[in-house]
């Protein structure tokens, strides 16, 4: 196959109400090539779960897609009727959410889910389907899988749900993987655990992750390349170490230097004046230009485009560039 | 990194100690079905939530007290502000015992009340959704009878100002803001009273990064500028570093690692302490693995006998297995380690 594995284009997504229509998402592309992690990352509200969402049809309305698309191996499946699409989730595109206590369904065993899912997506007789379960709770590194298998979501500890989940997502060997921080709600300790695993069992597939997350460390550790968005609009997207090294955006530079690091020598964080601005008050041009420290009359007239900088792509018309370009 | 700007070694003498937790423990019963009390026998069980602690905060300081979801740092941090009875010890704020204080006359318990002030985790769920922004602001000096009706209006205005929300419209009500703004009017409506106490449960966890890092800065700033003396419980350690004099690192009820901020950070002792760090996902630390950690923290329920810690630990021999240490100085440093104490690690 060739071209990327996903492929989002010009990506738009609404919500009609009462006081007009709402546009969370505004013109978002970018795409994931098999075996590759990209991070999404952006504060509340950036748009990062709502593209998650649009991507495996799960809007919920009345918020719908008014422009774009989004081709999955070079098929268009933001415009699939909806029993299509039902298919696809789970079979083709496998998805993680935050809390694994409420992925789970509390009146079935863990086995009972994973074969059901199984038995929905793959043509497997119930033995067959059992034996494969037990081997991806085995994969997904859980202990004694045999006796986890007809365990009930309550009697496991919060790391072993999300495995659990892990294991449910990557049932039918899907192509993609879309993770909405799948760490958020575990602690520190466990949540490494988890993070090597989702790297570990996707790249054995050659499955391309999405990994939406607020926390940069995570990013940094888990993804090969990495977008970052701001008001529903990516504003930067690039390898990994170059977005947080050499941050060519104002808001990705503010962002980085605003993390709390072990290694940082200061007393005292950077902060970005003012705050994110709520859907429906969007300043023109570019949405940072309020709070920019290099915004000019330009900023808020003309929208940037996301251009190549360095060796990240921006959507700035004053990029922090520390050195000239050179192909 | 040298200590040398903060002069955490300062003997903590009687008069500078303003808060002191001495031996506090908290046991909750969980509820049993009278059915199974009643066929099965069943005990009722208990949790061990705070086990033994001690520790004192000079004046003027900061200890914050990290640890993973169900460590019992949140029921710490309501057992120092008298929310919580202790089921064992007793916790003491400028030479008074909290709860007894609090249960006694009228006017002590109230005066010891504006001096101890809190501010928790959720702002969503910390400020009255029908109330509007004023009143929160002003209810505590009210209360406290510290001003008259018609001054509040000055005073709010004042005191949403130094938490950096000038010009704020008084009259609106907590969903209007967002949880950034909502978290420095709480700390608005903590400091209102001019506490010489204030504990910060989780107050930057709900928060963006970039929001988090106003409301950790502004922390620091007010702690600074108005001398409080802090109790900054935090899952976090790394946001810990920015706000603490001392760290206390906790583990299923107990104190692991008490010790001055720089010498955690540089020389961390207790082997829990260690995986802690070692799990902290870094900006610049790609290429660098974390540091494998083994397992989850148990069932409190059914804690592991002898150090907690034990089976998630790779230096644990036989003696950690059934011996419980107790927490010992070593050097600057409080750690309750067998290993550490018989120079294994």
């Amino acid at each position: 196959m060739s071209g990327p594995l996903l492929d989002v284009r010009d990506l738009g997504v609404e919500f009609p109400t009462r006081h007009g229509t709402l546009r969370a998402l505004d013109g978002v592309s970018f795409d994931i090539a098999a075996g590759e992690i990209l991070g999404l990352v952006g504060e509340s509200g950036a748009g990062k779960s709502l593209t998650g969402a649009a991507i495996i049809g799960l809007l919920e309305p009345p918020g719908r897609v008014f422009r774009g698309q989004v081709l999955l191996e070079g098929q268009r499946i933001d415009d699939l009727p909806r029993e299509a699409m039902r298919r696809l989730r789970g079979r083709r595109i496998g998805a993680i959410f935050q809390d694994p206590s409420t992925s789970l369904d509390p009146l079935y065993t863990v086995g009972h889910q994973l074969v059901e899912t199984l038995r929905a997506h793959l043509p497997l007789r119930a033995t067959q389907a059992r034996e494969r379960a037990v081997e991806l709770l085995r994969q997904t590194g859980i202990p004694a899988p045999e006796t986890r298998f007809g365990q009930y979501p309550h009697e496991l500890s919060g790391g072993m749900r999300q495995r659990v989940v892990i294991a449910l997502a990557l049932a039918a060997e899907p192509a993609l993987v879309i993770a909405d921080e799948p760490t958020t709600a575990l602690d520190v300790a466990v949540q490494a655990q988890i993070l090597r695993l989702l790297r570990e069992v996707t790249q054995a597939r050659g499955a391309a992750v999405m990994l939406i997350t607020h926390d940069m460390g995570v990013v940094a550790e888990t993804c090969d390349r990495v977008a970052v968005m701001y008001a529903g609009r990516v504003v930067e997207i690039g390898p990994v170490d170059e977005v947080i090294r050499r941050p060519a955006h104002p808001y990705t530079a503010g962002l980085m230097a605003s993390v709390p690091s072990l290694h940082d020598a200061r007393g005292r964080l950077a902060q970005i004046p003012g705050a994110l601005p709520r859907l429906g008050e969007i300043p023109s041009g570019c949405a940072f230009h309020p709070r920019c420290p290099k915004a000019s009359p330009r900023c808020s007239d003309e929208r940037p485009e996301l251009t190549l900088v360095q060796r990240t792509r921006a959507a700035c018309w004053w990029p922090i560039a520390d050195r000239p370009f050179a192909p | 990194m040298t200590s040398a700007d903060t002069p955490i070694e300062r003997p903590a003498s009687a008069a500078s100690v303003v808060v002191e937790a001495r031996g506090l423990g908290r046991t909750f019963t969980l509820h049993t079905p009278w059915t199974s009390r009643l066929v099965d026998r069943a005990a009722p069980r208990r949790i061990v939530a705070v086990d033994d602690v001690s520790f004192t905060i000079a004046r003027g300081r900061t200890l914050a007290l990290v640890g993973e979801s169900g460590c019992g740092k949140s029921t710490l941090a309501r057992l120092m502000v008298g929310l919580d009875e202790p089921t064992r010890g007793s916790a003491w704020v400028d030479r008074a015992d909290v709860r007894a204080t609090l249960a006694g006359p009228e006017d002590t318990a109230r005066a010891l009340r504006r001096r101890m002030q809190m501010v928790f985790q959720d702002p969503y769920a910390s400020l009255n959704p029908r109330w509007r922004i004023g009143d929160i602001v002003a209810e505590p000096l009210l209360e406290q009878g510290l001003i008259l009706p018609a001054q509040a209006p000055a005073r709010v205005d004042a005191l949403l100002a130094s938490v950096g929300l000038e010009g704020l419209d008084t009259r609106r009500f907590p969903h209007q803001f967002s949880g950034g703004q909502r978290q420095r009017i709480s700390l608005a409506r903590a400091i209102s009273t001019s506490p010489e106490f204030l504990v910060c449960d989780e107050p930057t966890s709900s928060l963006d990064v970039s929001v988090q890092a106003q409301v950790l800065n502004l922390l620091v700033d007010l702690q600074r500028e108005r001398a409080l003396t802090c109790l900054f419980i935090s899952h976090n350690l790394v946001v810990v570093r920015y706000v603490a004099d001392e760290v206390g690192v906790m583990y299923l009820g107990r104190l692991v690692e008490l010790a001055p901020r720089d010498e955690l950070f540089a020389a961390p002792r207790h082997p829990y302490t260690r995986m802690l760090l070692a799990a902290v996902p870094d900006l610049h630390g790609r290429g660098r693995e974390r540091a494998p950690v083994l397992g989850e923290v148990p069932d409190p329920l059914s804690p592991p006998p002898g150090c907690a810690f034990h089976p998630r630990c790779p230096h644990a021999n036989e003696r950690c297995r059934v011996e419980r240490p107790a927490l010992k100085p070593s050097g600057a440093v409080q750690v309750a380690c067998h290993a550490v104490e018989e120079g294994r690690l």
